[in-house]
């Protein structure tokens, strides 16, 4: 068990997306909530604890004498709060900078950084909500961007929990068949033959497949692409990354320490977010990065689930440039053949040897040339260029996919046992851990299913 | 005027049996109370022992020590082996039982048992003192003093049968009810139930005519129920039952007297056994249905009564006649014992600890169709259970707990007082997690260790079955290392057998594997096997041919018995337990799981409870 209760501290985060707009909402849950907030709120009003439960006060952070932010706080005292725990949300209006400072203010007065996702684990451990809620919950505080949060949100509203209810409503109906003639050997109602079985069998895994092809989807939806930019030096690398950090309106920065340990930036095209990888600082020095070579790019390339390679196209090809090509050969990349607003000495038959010529992208970063073509080819890529609508059902949690491959699993031997014509009773041991692995996703047990299934079926018994 | 003994049994059916034998061979001076003599080991209902998971039931039953099995193999008249067809675990052994043998034969058990007196009376009332039980009274106002009480009243109490519109203060089969003790439980703090069962008709034999049904003929190899004996030993004339249908014509008239079924007028308020439906249920539930199977079964060598099975009904008499001559071969019949509804009294078993004592009463324990089961077997298998453990108790050891991984007793045991029941509880296969490894066939190998440790299995059985074991390890051992090249001798035999030819070297053990092979068939080429006796070669061949499916299953085994091993200690205050939903801190203050796993089990409870429940635990 991974659950770790401290129930005496108080914890706090900046619980808005970053960026997003200009009001940045700091969140404080705990026994001394409101003692930490009286020590850095000034209002005229007087001490938080005089302040009526779930009101909005006006009033300024102050921190040594110095006034941080100007900004709205709402009391809300235990237990008719989110975490059942007293909270205080303090909404600042400064921009990220300020919010930030604020958090400073409230973690140096007491307060612990939260855990990603420990103010829903507090309503979970604290009975506000259950398991299967926290869980959709969380994958919404995770969920980068709009489309994930969209697929966290229909997950809460059960469109997988029907398709997967589907599935196994249809392994109920095949094991059914099969524990009756078992249980009843004389009865003499028409059972399922084995070709019923595997036609069920074979339909199912189609079904469950289905769900886990959009399960990379998902993945990519909440998490992002792991993205990062190679090539020698003075290609243009920072000026892409300057340039699409420019051109996002959402840009969001991961606060050191609260989350993960590599640094990246998170850009939303579209909908899409590129973790872009920050190797090393790209932003940093230009020293730094030129300083990147092949050596480099293969070690940042391994990891990354996209590549912008780039390559000077006003230049002939280079033999590094053919190294650092040759190194990422087998990767998901992209080729940006960059300055294509100067002439163009490059070799583009050359390129499409490492590539698809579809993934091959002439950009000039300075003049904004060729910037729509790379986010038509990334979502192409990534998502079969399809563009999602709401009835879309993402499995977007690991957990799920696990229980969907395992539930694959278990059928593909429930095949080879019919294949191998092996007894009736083998069928049955792994349809039934096929219908228990989905009902990991629906929270649903075994239980009495079976018998229940059983005699509404069949008109059994003597 | 007082008696003293050890043990006290209530009730002389299947589960009573059972019980007052286990604890008087475990040395105790035990008592058993029979309603009439004349019904001990009674057969009230269908005229058969075993079937689906019922044969498990039996056979774990014998491996124990206890008697069903021995009995049964004395007045079988038919037995056939079911399902064999459809894969090893699931292999049913059913025999037709002559009922008034069987009754006989048990009684005779009892009566020449040491250490056990049986006596024929209604006990009234049961006496606690501290939570602990010290005795009961008859209803002859004698006193029996004692140290533990198996509770197997059957059906029995407050029960009541109805034909139609006809309602008889009875037991089964017209015996005398018994009333007393209901109340008593109640004020004891005992939460009771009412279940409702039936019985179909019974047919003068010499009023069918069977050549309008199928007949259906025993196997010709006997198989017995006992680990103890012989097929040859038991070999005998078997009589045969038969199969006719039902048709428009009955369910006619069942529609049409449908007002006068006690079920449909509203008069039973008794939960019925869904799998146990009466035929006007499954004419109104299968409509679509056109016909139905009726088994004619006889109920013994020296009686002309036939059990009519899948026609229990509670209309009145008159149209039981009526409906029962529209069915083929039944024009004439003449019956002789009317179809029933019983309704009867019986516990909530989840008041019941693993071991069947009352979690609330020291020594009281409870067995049998009262904890609201159904079937013989699954009483005599509680019976069993109980009748050890009032001993193992007396004894001060621990209680004899099957889990669900080493038998059926275990999964019907651990249902009943953990999940509960809302109609008589059934054993059914589909019910057992693990069934592959808990097959009919080596309920020997799970169990005689335990009846041995508790001490109803013999020395010499038990050196027996050490051999048997052992035997069976050093052939596995053997034809592991035993492999063929793709001689002639070796294909012209694989041909034989519709067996695709090997071009290569091939282990015995994959060819055991193949489907179309078994063990026994590649005995020719297989030179250096010792000669052994058809048991031990069918676990060698179920253990190496399944040997994949088995592992499989042993591996789920494990992750079970990880959970169960996570106990929960007995004084848990489940109030300190953080972030429990209130019903389920409910559920669980009422069950009172011995384990993780055991919590997880409980309906109604959730993954997030028992998360709760581990941090708690620190698991």
């Amino acid at each position: 068990m991974g659950i770790k209760i401290n129930s005496d501290d108080t914890i706090a985060a900046i619980s808005t997306a970053m960026g997003t707009g200009g009001i940045g909402i700091i969140r404080i849950s705990g026994n001394d909530a409101f003692k930490i907030a009286d020590k850095i709120f000034k209002n005229k009003k007087g001490n938080i604890h005089d302040l009526k439960s779930h009101t909005i006060n006006y009033g300024h952070i102050t921190y040594n004498d110095e006034i941080i932010d100007e900004v709205l706080v709402s009391v809300m005292k235990s237990p008719n709060t989110y975490t059942k725990e007293d909270v205080i949300e303090i909404n600042c209006h400064g921009g990220i900078k300020s919010t930030e400072k604020v958090l400073e203010c409230v973690l140096k007065s007491g307060a612990r950084m939260a855990e990603p996702g420990e103010f829903t684990k507090r309503a979970f451990l604290n009975g506000r909500i259950d398991l299967s809620q926290a869980e959709a919950v969380i994958d919404i505080i995770n969920s980068k961007n709009d489309m994930a949060h969209k697929a966290a949100v229909s997950r809460l509203d059960g469109k997988l929990s029907r398709k997967v209810k589907k599935c196994r409503e249809n392994i109920l109906l095949m094991l059914a068949h099969i524990e009756a003639a078992i249980d009843y050997p004389e009865h003499d109602d028409e059972m399922m033959t084995y070709d019923m079985i595997e036609k069920g069998c074979y339909d199912l895994k189609e079904e469950i497949n289905r769900l886990l092809d959009t399960a990379d989807t998902g993945k990519i939806i909440r998490e992002g692409i792991n993205t990062v930019i190679i090539g020698r030096p003075n290609v243009g690398k920072s000026s892409l990354l300057n340039y699409l950090i420019d051109e996002e309106r959402a840009i969001v920065t991961d606060i050191p320490g609260t989350t993960r340990d590599i640094i990246k930036e998170y850009i939303n095209i579209n909908g899409i977010t590129l973790n872009i990888i920050d190797t090393a600082g790209i932003r940093e020095t230009e020293d730094t990065i030129e300083k990147m070579g092949v050596e480099k790019s293969k070690n940042y390339a391994k990891d990354a689930e996209l590549i912008f390679m780039m390559i000077d196209g006003s230049k002939e090809l280079s033999d590094e440039d053919r190294k650092i090509l040759e190194s990422v050969r087998d990767k998901k990349k992209i080729i940006i053949v960059n300055k294509c607003d100067l002439e163009k000495k490059a070799d583009i038959r050359e390129i499409e040897n490492y590539t698809d010529k579809k993934y091959i992208v002439e950009m000039s970063v300075k003049e904004d040339i060729g910037t729509e073509k790379l986010y038509e080819i990334i979502k192409e890529m990534f998502f079969a260029g399809k563009i999602f609508g709401n009835d879309d059902i993402f499995i977007s949690s690991e957990r799920n996919k696990q229980s969907l491959l395992k539930a694959v699993k278990y059928i593909d031997n429930v095949m080879e046992t019919v294949e191998n014509k092996m007894p009736e009773d083998f069928i049955s041991m792994d349809l039934t851990e096929a219908y228990s692995a989905l009902g990991e996703i629906t929270g649903e047990s075994l239980e009495e299913d079976i018998i229940d299934k059983i005699f509404s079926e069949f008109c059994l018994g003597k | 005027m007082e008696e003293n003994y050890d043990v006290v049994v209530v009730g002389a059916g299947h589960a009573g049996c059972e019980a007052a034998l286990a604890a008087s061979r475990m040395g105790f001076k035990t008592v058993i109370f029979a309603i009439n003599l004349d019904s001990i080991a009674m057969m009230p209902c269908n005229p058969n022992v075993g079937g689906t998971s019922k044969g498990h039931l039996v056979r774990e039953i014998d491996a124990l020590g206890g008697e069903m099995g021995k009995n049964i193999d004395k007045t079988y008249i038919q037995t056939r082996m079911l399902n064999t067809s459809k894969g090893p675990a699931v292999y049913s052994l059913r025999a037709q039982a002559d009922k008034a043998k069987y009754h006989t034969e048990m009684k005779k058990t009892l009566e020449n048992q040491e250490n056990l007196d049986i006596i024929q009376g209604e006990i009234i009332d049961i006496f606690v003192e501290d939570g602990r039980v010290c005795g009961v009274k008859s209803e002859s106002g004698i006193i029996y003093k004692c140290r533990a009480v198996v509770l197997c009243m059957g059906t029995y109490l407050k029960a009541r049968c109805l034909y139609g519109d006809t309602i008889i203060q009875s037991g089964p089969n017209g015996l005398r009810q018994a009333t007393e003790l209901s109340k008593c439980l109640k004020e004891l703090g005992i939460t009771i139930f009412r279940f409702k069962t039936g019985t179909p008709a019974r047919v003068d034999k010499n009023s069918i005519d069977f050549s309008k049904m199928k007949e259906q003929k025993g196997d010709d190899t006997i198989v017995p129920f006992s680990f103890e004996n012989n097929s040859k030993d038991i070999e005998r004339e078997q009589v045969s039952c038969y199969l006719t249908y039902t048709n428009e014509e009955t369910h006619r008239i069942i529609r049409e007297n449908l007002d006068r079924s006690p079920l449909y007028s509203g008069v039973i308020d008794g939960v019925g056994p869904r799998y146990c439906p009466s035929i006007e249920d499954k004419v109104v539930r299968f409509a679509d249905k056109d016909r139905h199977q009726i088994f004619v079964e006889p109920e013994g060598e020296d009686t002309n009564e036939m059990y009519i099975q899948g026609m229990s009904s509670s209309l009145p008499a008159d149209v039981q006649i009526a409906m029962y001559r529209t069915l083929p071969g039944l024009e004439n019949c003449k019956i002789m014992r009317h179809a029933y509804a019983i309704e009867y009294d019986c516990i909530d078993a989840t008041q019941l600890k693993l071991s069947l004592e009352f979690k609330n009463i020291k020594g009281l324990f409870s067995a049998g169709q009262f904890n609201g089961t159904s079937g013989y077997e699954e009483a005599a298998a509680q019976g069993i259970i109980a009748g050890i453990n009032a001993a193992l108790s007396l004894k001060g050891r621990e209680p004899l707990i099957i889990d669900r991984s080493e038998g059926y007793i275990g999964v019907l045991i651990d249902d009943i007082v953990t999940k509960g029941s809302k109609e008589p509880y059934r054993m059914m296969t589909s019910r057992a997690e693990y069934r592959l490894l808990l097959r009919q066939d080596n309920a020997d190998l799970r169990l005689t260790q335990k009846g041995y440790e508790v001490g109803l299995v013999t020395k010499e059985r038990y050196d027996a079955f050490i051999e048997k074991k052992e035997k069976i390890e050093k052939e596995i051992k053997r034809i592991k290392k035993v492999s063929f090249g793709p001689t002639e001798e070796v294909n012209s035999l694989l041909e034989k057998n519709d067996s695709m030819p090997i071009d290569n070297g091939m282990k015995l053990t994959d060819l055991i594997k193949r489907t179309e092979l078994t063990y026994d068939l590649l005995k020719d080429i297989d030179k250096e096997r010792p000669e052994l006796s058809d048991d031990i070669r069918e676990q060698v061949n179920i253990q190496v041919k399944y040997e994949g499916y088995i592992e499989r299953q042993m591996n789920q085994v494990e992750q079970f018995k990880k959970a169960e091993a996570k106990k929960i200690p007995e004084n848990i205050d489940y109030s300190e337990v953080k972030g429990l939903r209130i019903e389920a801190r409910q559920k669980l203050e009422k069950i009172r799981p011995v384990s993780i796993g055991h919590a997880s089990r409980i309906a109604g409870i959730s993954p997030a409870d028992i998360s709760m429940l581990m941090f708690h635990l620190n698991y």
